[in-house]
């Protein structure tokens, strides 16, 4: 798309979306009530570890309105596979395969041991309490460092040890570079699992077709891959097989996954013929949906005297949980590249070790890698200033990548970026002076809310991803994706994404790039998705890759359509193709601007098929499959502004500034939507959220009263703003927004409270940093 | 059982109620309602926020026999005419909503909240809303969205 052409790319245009969801009329799981319907309650275990001794299912099989009582033995022979794992990585990973109930041993409080199905929702909880269950405990171990260890209790008894895989990447002769540095510095983090706490829970309604189809309703990211893999699971033929997503009341990855409950909805709807549905509560979605991060990292930074740094060198031990999930194993390597951030580091090193625990399994969070990459690189910048006595930020510049495409240590080049150019605008915004004076003022004055300023730059890798490279670190899928747009005889256009939106705003932003490059308005577009019936193919939502990779396969499809209607409009005009200038929709003949045609007039002529040339098919349609050259390199710099109550550890946010280059926008509003929301979860990880397991694995704090999401009054307003460099690798210059912010803010929070806090001593507060840790730190630092 | 009766969106209905029946379900279920969603278990997140007899009220709070005799809107009782309630088309103007799971509990809170004067700047915007979670926008927009149906943008 040239200037001329973007009318609507860019602009600010209101969602497609919102009528039906402000109305009421959201089509969410729960909402679907089928006739027949059975309602499934999965009978979970209270123990972190246990071995199973016997199930007793008789009291609730007489129970009112039940029509069945399932266990994991009973079930054992439906499944003709494991639980699917796409990303093992590394040959000699271990995975323990584990199934939808199960029957022998439970492994984390919440795992599935029985289902009850009955004719509703109450009667269904009502017996799932009668289903009697005997256990016999069993060691647990729930800190990730902890189990890594010799003579740590063990997950998986019959592996010998808690470790599944060790990954790594180091640059050559890495020793001997990290020891020449003037200075090291070396810090340890820990990074608490996080409940992702869409506000949606997970729910699933199978409807068993005639001929053996199954309907299935689900809220998932993704229709697509679900469908392959519970085909897969269940030995069914992938034709019998529709899935279908609805309204998706936000994911942020844990929607990203083949769960227990979808595979046992499709088995249990065959077999009772009858509709099954499961919708999960917030305290069950707790135990039952995954987690994020759960990391402990040890990270060195090697520098010259005058702030060059040299070399990095990151250890990670990273929790998987009890099982590996989807792409369990893999989120740590989806940072494994970034670890280095915007900064030009010669020499690279990271290793992973995946740790079972007896805790619920971890898989994708909002920025899955990026986020724990981010925040150990960001925090220990700081320190590392501190260590050299230089300013934090002048560290930062004299580090920054400038030249473009720029190959990096871990392996891969970044297309384009503009770092310094998103900090030059941070602190035209911030005021950085009138915050330290203020800061200089409380210092002196001695008061008990002390200010702090924080910073983070950074960039990350998203759009997951170039498919050769999937392939080459050993996930089991690509990464390209889908789109057909029909050109319909009344002029109006019909797209089919392979996206799965949940929030996105992808109706309305695929829109704007359709009317921009077709020639209409965004409200003749119409844009289907989420139906493998409608979107037969497609790799779905996530790792901010809809726009990055979507919308380039989308705009593909658009230069195809082009293309052909080129050919139809010539015919018609009677001139040569190459005879015709194109521009935003309509054909003219060059140099008699008045003979022209529309695309909408072509796609008509293309329709009725009484004037095409010679063996062109009738109808105006493409299809475009688009597999990116490189991943997305989104970047920026954010900064923080918190007020700490040194008498009470209290930390509140006052200000955030972000600064984020994502390349071409299409739609502002959208973007922006996405960056708050981002920062949202980077603050709350931050400040707020931390999964909490007592020694014996029970989660104490998995319901919303307990886990604090935050709410409007804990944040301030968001000032943000952007810089614009394109994306070389991307047809219209688009880089992903989705989980910037997340991967962004938590490091410039806790950066802010310590720098608040750094004239009474204090160099470190783990987070989340709580009222409890910020005094502790504070007390301690006076000793 | 117990005979309860319920005006909503302006319908009378005369229901017969399990007393353990929670609002939310009899809406949803019994009167399908769906438009109020459930978001958690311990009346923390307030996705099912509904108006009774005009004060906004978490749905998953009141057992459906207590709501006996009581006036109730839900989101779908909302607009009229055809014309987006004033807070509904603020948030649609502000693109204050985006999975939309939250939205109807936080239109119905917001309502209640500019009703009551309460709504006067944003500190009290947020203070007002904090009842209700969202997960997808960061507040920003939604608080934006307050403020101008409130006439304080």
């Amino acid at each position: 798309m040239s200037a001329t052409e973007t009318r609507f790319v860019g602009a600010p245009v209101k969602r497609k979306e919102d009528g039906p969801l402000l109305a009421g009329r959201g089509t969410y799981v729960d909402n679907i009530d089928l006739p027949g319907t059975v309602v499934m309650a999965v009978v979970r275990s209270p123990y972190a570890h246990a071995r199973i001794t016997s199930v007793d299912v008789a009291a609730a099989r007489g129970c009112e309105g039940v029509v069945a009582v399932f266990t994991g033995a009973d079930l054992r022979d439906d499944w003709k596979a494991a639980m699917p794992c796409a990303w093992p990585v590394t040959e000699d990973m271990k995975n323990p395969p584990h199934y939808p109930l199960a029957v022998d041993e439970v492994k984390y409080q919440g795992d599935g041991v029985a289902v009850v199905l009955a004719d509703s929702r109450a009667h269904a909880i009502d017996a799932a309490e009668l289903v009697e269950v005997e256990y016999e405990p069993l060691p647990v171990v729930v800190d990730v460092a902890a189990a890594a260890e010799d003579g740590a209790p063990l997950v998986h008894e019959e592996l010998g040890t808690n470790v599944s895989y060790v990954w790594k990447l180091e640059t050559d002769a890495f020793d001997a570079a990290i020891a020449a540095g003037d200075v090291v510095v070396k810090r340890r983090y820990y990074q608490p699992p996080l409940i992702p706490n869409a506000m949606e829970p997970r729910g699933v309604v199978a409807r068993p077709e005639p001929g053996g189809d199954v309907t299935l309703w689900s809220a998932t990211q993704i229709p697509h891959i679900l469908r392959v893999l519970v085909a897969a699971t269940l030995g069914m033929p992938e034709t019998k097989l529709r899935v279908i997503a609805p309204d998706v009341g936000g994911a942020f990855g844990s929607k990203l996954d083949v769960y227990a409950e979808e595979l046992l909805a499709v088995a249990l709807g065959r077999r009772l013929g009858r509709p099954v549905k499961w919708v999960e509560e917030r305290s069950e979605n707790a135990v039952a949906t995954i987690h994020g991060r759960d990391f402990v990292t040890e990270l060195e930074l090697a520098a010259t005297k005058d702030g060059k740094i040299t070399a990095i060198r990151a250890n990670v031990h990273a929790s998987m949980g009890a099982y590996l999930q989807l792409v369990t194993p893999g989120i740590p390597l989806l940072g494994a590249w970034i670890y280095a951030g915007p900064y030009a580091i010669p020499h690279y090193s990271v290793t992973f070790t995946g740790v079972f625990t007896n805790t619920t399994p971890t898989d994708a969070y909002r920025g899955a890698g990026r986020p724990e990459a981010t925040y150990v690189l960001e925090r220990t910048m700081d320190a590392l200033a501190l260590e050299l006595g230089m300013d934090r930020l002048e560290l930062r510049r004299r580090n920054f990548i400038t030249e473009f495409p720029a190959q990096i240590a871990s392996g891969l080049t970044i297309d384009n970026g503009d770092y310094h150019a998103s900090l030059d605008r941070l602190l035209e915004v911030l005021d950085l002076d009138g915050i330290q004076a203020d800061q200089k003022a409380r210092r002196e004055r001695g008061d008990a809310k002390q200010i702090g300023v924080g910073f983070s730059t950074y960039n990350e890798m998203c759009g997951l991803a170039p498919s050769r490279i999937l392939g080459a670190i050993r996930y089991a899928a690509g990464g390209w994706e889908t789109a057909t747009i029909r050109c319909l005889p009344t002029g109006t256009f019909q797209v089919v994404t392979g996206t799965s939106p949940h929030g996105q705003g992808h109706e309305t932003a695929w829109s704007q790039i359709v009317a921009d490059q077709l020639g209409c308005d965004p409200s003749e577009v119409e844009v289907l998705h989420g139906d493998t019936s409608i979107s037969h193919a497609g790799l779905d939502t996530y790792g901010s890759r809809s726009l990055p990779v979507g919308g380039a396969a989308l705009f593909s499809a658009g230069k195809k359509i082009i293309e052909k209607a080129r050919d139809i409009v010539a015919h018609q005009l009677e001139v040569s193709a190459d005879d015709l200038d194109y521009e935003a929709g309509t054909f003219s003949v060059k140099g008699s601007p008045d003979k022209s045609m529309t695309v909408k007039g072509a796609a008509w002529a293309a329709f009725a098929a009484h004037n095409l040339p010679d063996g062109m098919e009738p109808g105006l349609e493409a299809t475009a499959t688009y597999d990116p050259p490189n991943f997305s390199w989104p970047g920026g710099a954010h900064a923080a502004v918190v007020e700490v109550d040194t008498d009470t550890g209290d930390a509140r946010l006052v200000r955030y500034v972000a600064v984020d280059d994502v390349g071409t926008v299409v739609n502002p509003l959208i973007v922006d939507g996405q960056v708050h929301g981002g920062i949202t979860q980077g603050i709350a990880t931050a400040l707020y959220e931390e999964g909490l397991y007592d020694e014996d694995g029970n989660l104490t704090n998995g319901t919303l009263a307990t886990y604090l999401v935050p709410s409007a009054a804990e944040l301030p307003s968001y000032e943000l703003e952007r810089t614009e460099s394109k994306a070389t690798d991307h047809p219209f210059g688009a880089k992903g927004v989705g989980e910037t912010g997340t991967i962004a803010a938590a490091p410039a929070v806790v950066n802010a409270v310590v720098d608040a806090l750094s004239h009474l001593g204090v160099t470190d507060i783990q987070m989340p940093a709580t009222p409890e840790r910020v005094w502790r730190a504070i007390e301690e630092a006076k000793q | 059982m117990r005979r309860t009766a319920l005006t909503v969106n302006g319908i009378r209905h005369q229901l017969e109620l399990e007393p353990r029946e929670l609002l939310v379900y009899v809406l949803r279920e019994r009167l399908g309602l769906t438009g109020t969603n459930v978001g958690c278990d311990t009346s923390s997140c307030g996705a099912c926020t509904v108006l009774v007899d005009g004060e906004s009220v978490k749905s998953c709070t009141v057992l459906g026999v207590q709501a006996d005799g009581a006036e109730i809107t839900t989101i779908e009782g909302l607009a009229a005419n055809g014309e987006l309630h004033p807070v509904q088309q603020a948030f649609h103007d502000h693109h204050a909503l985006q999975c939309g799971y939250c939205t109807p509990g936080m239109v119905m809170a917001a309502v209640s909240l500019i009703a009551s004067g309460e709504a006067k700047d944003e500190e009290s915007i947020r203070r007002g809303l904090e009842g209700n979670l969202c997960r997808c926008t960061g507040y920003h927009n939604i608080v934006e969205a307050v403020a101008a149906a409130a006439g304080k943008a």
